[in-house]
């Protein structure tokens, strides 16, 4: 079986017991490290978890208001500036929160996104199986900076004035367009109802893309959590009207194209480029924006450390049972027709989008151990870690162990470092995920001498390959087949949340083990 | 309990920063597009400079060569001349630019854009205007004392049917 060495890369190198090097899937500890220390009320709430879910609820919120807003706006040069300042104060309590939240929820989002980008990238979620996530997540940054920056111009105040000028001077410089778009705005009879209608199309029609957009984003996840957990989703609804009572969001001057304005309440998060312009050049920043992106988007395919083999099927055990369609985190699994049984389906393993996590060979039925053969042989299986590894290997070291009571630890590379905790009396076996394990391995450890078994995996929400600790937790408690047997002793085993620093759950689970069935063996 | 208070209220501090660095950064601080005491000179133009060559007639041997639908009695070459600006104030140049012709044939419109921050007061601003393809020299000039109110913008345009360079 393999036991993980330390590492910050996607793909690290392990060794299995035999002391072959294999290469298996690991996430950088250190970011772990740091994530998991937001697990301030639990793991389940940690924002850092949920950052995916979160800008998508920011984004609905967005929606929500900015129907409301544009049920009330007057498109029209004359019209919109009064509109939406009348909105404000007139109707402060209903218009003006609307307003105030679409503002700070645009500034959310975008940082939210930004921080589910710097995630993944950190995480090393930008190659291989998340080729494809990862390149259309970046397709919509462009949209996403359309759609914000668009919103200051509707509401033609100075502000919008300024930005609508900067962003029609940043863009003459691209040679994209064949007439000077700044020259709309070199007069107050240059701004027309029609170019109103432009900006109206920019931040309603880009979102509708971005929203086209994120469906491809989504398409090779599996049971997507689009929304965060509900407590989460009210700190945040409240979070917005807080900030909305306590800083409400209200219009600038109107604008008056004869004047540049003297001082600007600017939104540096959503309008930095344009002083960025400013400082430096449009083509400089232009330079920049493109480089970032040609870099973003080149990162899948920069030359990365060898990608670890993905699952394979074995047709001869193979029952076609698609349980491992329903637990793959990536839906790189589909079921085709058996070539050699008729009548049946077999799963098929599409090696792109699998991350191999493992999670599908403990999904498989024929991953159990008892089964009588000199060599396990499952329907789907990781060629680096074969699950028949993981039998032998156990059933060596527990004839080899002579302590009186011998516990089995599984884990993973992705959370606490069970190797840490191998001894005498402690047999640890570490998966690429603990979602690997097959639950029967548990009954089989038992059985096959283990005083007892602790199953450790990452805690809540936090599974480096998303539904891994979900998947184990169910299969344990006998709601998500394979599941362990209810005649299994409960009190012979133990699941417990490992985050990756901090080994001290996984200690004191392992002696709160060793203590019930030290008081187990006495009254025996 | 006290424990969990103390993560609760972490959370809650750390949801309130958040939130707090938000509304700061959405708001402040206050940006100076342009300094107090300064004005914004924009010189722009959208223009067709003149054809470079003369139409002319063409002869019956010509037009007989043609395919009878492109027989036209005159024959006008399409590209047009680039266009030069120059701007001083206060006999110094702040601006001086050529811009060509767009399309294919390079028969389009000439465009300039820039926006030029200057001091705000009283200056003497002469506009020097170029369309055809006279290779030294100006068409139209354009010589006056202009006023700049601080934070103001003036421009100066061409327009043929508003009598040649303008300053607003």
């Amino acid at each position: 079986m393999v036991v993980a060495m330390a590492g910050t890369a996607a793909c690290t190198r392990s060794r299995d017991m035999t002391g072959t090097v294999v290469r298996g899937v690991s996430f950088p500890k250190w970011w772990r490290a740091l994530e998991d220390r937001f697990d301030l009320v639990s793991p389940a709430l940690n924002p850092l978890r949920h950052l995916g879910s979160l800008a998508f609820l920011l984004f609905w919120i967005l929606v929500a208001t900015g129907v409301y807003l544009y049920a009330v706006i007057d498109t029209s040069v004359d019209g919109a500036y009064r509109s939406i300042d009348d909105l404000s104060r007139q109707q402060w309590w209903l218009g003006g929160v609307m307003r105030s939240v679409h503002r700070y929820a645009a500034d959310m989002f975008a940082l939210v996104t930004l921080a589910h980008l710097l995630r993944e990238w950190v995480l090393g979620r930008f190659r291989a199986f998340a080729t494809s996530s990862w390149l259309t997540g970046v397709a919509l940054l462009p949209l996403m900076a359309v759609s914000a920056i668009g919103g200051f111009w509707l509401n033609w105040d100075q502000l919008g004035q300024y930005s609508a000028i900067s962003s029609a001077e940043w863009m003459d410089g691209w040679p994209l367009f064949g007439s000077v778009l700044s020259r709309n705005f070199l007069d107050p009879a240059a701004v027309s109802d029609r170019l109103f209608s432009l900006f109206v199309f920019v931040h309603i029609g880009v979102p509708l893309l971005l929203l086209f957009g994120l469906w491809f984003h989504l398409r090779r996840l599996a049971q997507v959590k689009v929304w965060p957990p509900r407590p989460m989703l009210l700190v945040l609804l409240v979070m917005l009207l807080a900030m909305a009572a306590v800083a409400p969001v209200m219009s600038h001057p109107p604008a008056n194209l004869a004047t540049v304005p003297a001082a600007l309440a600017i939104d540096w998060i959503l309008l930095f480029v344009h002083p960025l312009v400013s400082a430096t050049s449009a083509t400089a920043v232009s330079v920049l924006v493109i480089g970032v992106m040609l870099l973003l988007l080149a990162l899948p395919f920069w030359r990365g450390s060898a990608r670890a083999a993905v699952a394979e099927v074995h047709p001869m055990h193979c029952s076609g049972c698609r349980r491992c369609v329903a637990d793959c985190p990536y839906d790189a699994i589909t079921m085709v027709p058996h070539p050699q049984r008729r009548g049946f389906a077999l799963a098929e393993v599409d090696a792109d989008a699998c991350a191999s996590c493992g999670i599908c060979v403990g999904s498989c039925p024929s991953s159990t151990p008892f089964r009588s053969m000199a060599t396990l042989v499952t329907g789907i299986d990781l060629p680096q870690q074969p699950i028949d590894d993981l039998r032998r290997a156990m059933r060596e070291r527990l004839a080899a162990m002579t302590a009186p009571i011998r516990i089995v630890v599984f884990g993973c590379d992705q959370s606490a470092a069970v190797r840490e905790v191998d001894s005498d009396d402690v047999a640890a076996f570490s998966f690429t995920c603990t979602g690997q394990l097959p639950p029967s391995f548990v009954e089989y450890a038992l059985r096959d001498g283990a005083s007892g078994v602790l199953v450790c995996t990452c805690p809540e929400s936090g599974c480096a390959f998303r539904l891994g600790e979900r998947w184990t937790a169910e299969r344990l408690a006998g709601i998500r087949a394979p599941v362990l047997r209810s005649s299994v002793e409960e009190t012979r085993w133990e699941l417990v949340a490992c985050a990756g620093y901090n080994l001290t759950p996984l200690r004191t689970a392992l002696a709160a083990l060793r203590r019930r069935l030290d008081v187990r063996g006495s009254s025996k | 309990m006290s424990i969990s208070f103390f993560r609760w209220s972490a959370q809650a501090v750390l949801y309130a920063a958040f939130a707090g660095v938000i509304a700061l950064c959405s708001q402040w601080p206050p940006y100076q597009p342009l300094q107090p005491d300064q004005a914004l000179l924009k010189i722009s133009f959208l223009h067709h400079g003149q054809r470079l060559a003369a139409c002319v007639e063409q002869s019956p041997e010509e037009l007989a060569k043609l395919p009878p639908n492109m027989r036209a009695p005159m024959r006008c070459p399409r590209e047009r001349a680039p266009v030069t600006i120059e701007v001083d104030l206060d006999g110094r140049m702040v601006y001086s630019g050529t811009a060509p012709p767009v399309g294919l044939s390079r028969d389009g419109p000439a465009s300039v854009y820039r926006s030029i921050p200057v001091p705000a007061g009283t200056h003497r601003m002469q506009v020097r205007f170029r369309d055809s393809a006279r290779p030294t020299g100006f068409d139209v000039v354009r010589d006056e004392i202009v006023q700049f109110a601080p934070l103001q913008v003036r421009v100066v345009d061409f327009s043929a049917e508003r009598g040649g360079i303008t300053i607003e």
